[in-house]
């Protein structure tokens, strides 16, 4: 079995990707691009269209709505694929606040994706269920 | 030749520039035109990088079109040369064509290394050769290399070094196969049955080259090839043949989408142990021969240790948008390694920086950068009148070669601070991130599904907006209907 990529190995220790099997998520890592972001760099830009869908493996990063900072994000965590599903650009700017260490899915491949992967669509449906309602519950 | 006859003694320099490939020549060439003091290192005896010795069947994937319809020796004519090096002086320009024989638009490797050889000789680029980088290290606020030579203090390095060390994806028994670079003469596989690794451009011009010798190829890769889109391919068309076979049946070529588990000896040849990616279940090969064509890596030494990020196991630095280390400060790369700074990949779409076309851009914007960010240097400006503005951006937008080589990576600038000013081509990535005056940036965008159209970015009073302008069948992006868009949306910063 393929042992030696480090990639794979970091997908494999996430909970989005839990359910894939080693060729599975062999394929994966040759699907997603691999970025490495500075410190203060942008990933996610409000208001930039044809952006992307992007998951943590390393580092830190924050959501940005106009200066503040309502939500910082760590390895695991996912973001910009509300901004492709609905076709709109993204709402909120996501800085590094690290090293931050991304597997990026293009736009345009995202639907494909999911599609393909249908336990990976399902978790990524209940994370967007749990943030819904935190939202909820914190504006209430 | 004596030590003594060399240029570039050990000693301090405020650059360093590691290699002499085309990345390392176009990197000189463009620093020295802005007059910074630089050094320039090589490992080899000669000008040229791996055109000295690849692609293994010896014809290049990017066209150069000797005539084309621009004079050659014009900056519109780059867009036909895609691996000539760029120059100010016009009998320095358009090399590569000067060597073909026309046989294929596609040059010959012996011809694209004739041409930067040529390149390196009539602009008079010093490199001292046969002088091989060793080691690294952060001393003050400036860097050391070590060398065969010497020692080189610095306070940035650019390394053009390429992205040449051979690399093979870590499959159990992956080291009795040959790498892509051992492939040898095309007869040794005469009647043969042959097992390629990897489904990228080297996979496939090694499938195309061995098509007329061997009895079957297998090309096999966890990822699917994608055609469809042909302006966004990986591949390039020339090298679909061994996929056309395939997609028309029999047993001469298949071209499969599987991880590749094992690789084993068998009497006489290997077995291959694989899992279908795209498809449930397994499949085993047997081959007399297996090649690895799994790509290369950025010959890195001691840099991973000084703390230097990478990408993809290890293969290519992460870079910001001006192609420094983004962990390392004062290490920058040019050259196919200037693809760790990937863009805004707006629609997933990449840089052209994998190939000269796309990477003397790079090069050229990265020496300017040096100049006025590293040691205070300023290029000056051209200024506009206001109505100079719109027929210039969309001639820009029309035929500029940077704008459309690298599609969606580089863009014109200009600033509105009082005077409208022409702050050249930058990063596009650095224009949308960057605090600054009022400034418009223009790009050459394509979508997914390949139309391409022109951008526009406007950054007024700190805000930041984004237009497409319409695309055209063949491209005149100077319509009338163009420029009263352009008018529109250019009306914030220009009032």
């Amino acid at each position: 079995m393929p042992d030696g990529s480090e990639l794979v190995d970091s997908l494999g220790r996430l909970a989005l990707f839990a359910d894939l099997t080693r060729p599975e998520l062999e394929a994966l890592a040759h699907t997603v691009d691999e970025e490495v972001f500075a410190e203060g760099q942008r990933i996610l830009r409000k208001g930039l269209s044809g952006s992307g869908f992007f998951v943590i493996l390393e580092g830190h990063a924050a959501i940005e709505v106009d200066g503040e900072r309502p939500w910082t994000l760590g390895p695991g965590d996912f973001f910009g694929e509300a901004s492709v599903l609905t076709g709109e650009p993204p709402s909120a700017d996501v800085v590094a606040k690290s090293l931050l260490r991304c597997v990026i899915v293009p736009g345009p491949d995202l639907e494909r994706f999911l599609l393909d992967r249908p336990h990976l669509m399902l978790r990524l449906l209940r994370e967007e269920a749990q943030r819904l309602r935190s939202a909820l519950e914190w504006r209430s | 030749m004596a030590v003594v006859d060399k240029p570039f003694p050990p000693g301090d320099y405020d650059v360093v520039v590691v290699g002499s490939g085309p990345g390392g020549l176009q990197t000189s060439y463009s620093l020295r035109a802005l007059g910074v003091r630089h050094a320039v290192l090589s490992a080899d005896d000669e000008p040229g990088g791996m055109f000295r010795r690849f692609p293994v069947f010896e014809r290049l994937i990017t066209w150069t079109k000797p005539d084309a319809p621009f004079e050659r020796g014009t900056r519109e004519y780059e867009w036909y040369d895609h691996n000539s090096l760029l120059a100010e002086e016009p009998e320095n320009r358009a090399l590569v064509p000067e060597f073909m024989d026309r046989s294929s638009s596609m040059p010959s490797r012996s011809e694209m290394e004739a041409g930067l050889r040529a390149f390196a000789e009539r602009t008079g680029l010093e490199v001292r050769y046969g002088c091989r980088w060793e080691g690294t290290r952060r001393e003050d606020d400036g860097l050391v290399l070590v060398t065969s030579d010497g020692e080189y203090r610095c306070r940035a390095v650019v390394f053009a070094v390429g992205v040449t060390e051979p690399w093979k994806a870590p499959i159990p028994g992956v080291e009795q196969a040959l790498h892509y670079t051992e492939t040898g003469e095309p007869s040794r596989y005469e009647g043969k049955r042959v097992f390629i690794v990897g489904k990228r451009n080297s996979g496939f011009e090694v499938a195309s080259g061995l098509l007329p010798w061997a009895s079957q190829l297998v090309l096999a890769s966890p990822r699917p090839v994608e055609y469809a889109v042909l302006g966004r391919s990986v591949v390039r068309a020339r090298y679909l043949e061994p996929l056309d076979e395939y997609s028309r049946g029999g047993a001469g070529a298949f071209v499969v989408d599987v991880a590749i588990e094992r690789i084993e000896r068998t009497g006489s040849g290997f077995r291959i142990l694989t899992r279908g990616t795209t498809w449930p279940g397994e499949l085993a090969f047997e081959a007399e021969q297996v090649l690895v064509a799994t790509g290369f890596k950025t010959p890195l030494l001691d840099l991973p240790a000084l703390g230097l990020a990478t990408v993809a196991d290890g293969r290519i630095p992460a870079l910001t948008p001006f192609w420094e280390s983004v962990s390392v400060p004062g290490v920058y790369f040019a050259g196919n390694a200037s693809q760790g700074s990937p863009g805004l990949r707006k629609q997933g779409l990449a840089s052209n920086s994998t190939s000269v076309n796309g990477f003397r851009y790079n090069a050229a914007v990265l020496a300017r950068h040096l100049a006025e960010n590293r040691f205070g240097m300023r290029a000056e400006r051209r200024k506009l009148e206001r109505d100079e503005v719109v027929p210039y951006l969309l001639s820009e937008l029309a035929r500029a070669p940077e704008l459309w080589v690298q599609k969606g990576y580089l863009a014109r600038v200009l600033t509105f601070d009082g005077e409208i000013r022409d702050e050249g081509i930058v990063p596009l990535e650095h224009f949308v991130d960057e605090a600054g005056p009022d400034a418009v940036a223009v790009a050459v965008e394509m979508d997914s599904k390949a139309t391409i159209y022109p951008a526009v970015y406007v950054r007024s009073s700190g805000r930041l907006l984004e237009r497409a302008l319409p695309s055209h069948p063949t491209h005149a992006f100077e319509s009338e209907d163009h420029r009263r868009e352009l008018e529109s949306v250019l009306a914030p910063v220009s009032r």
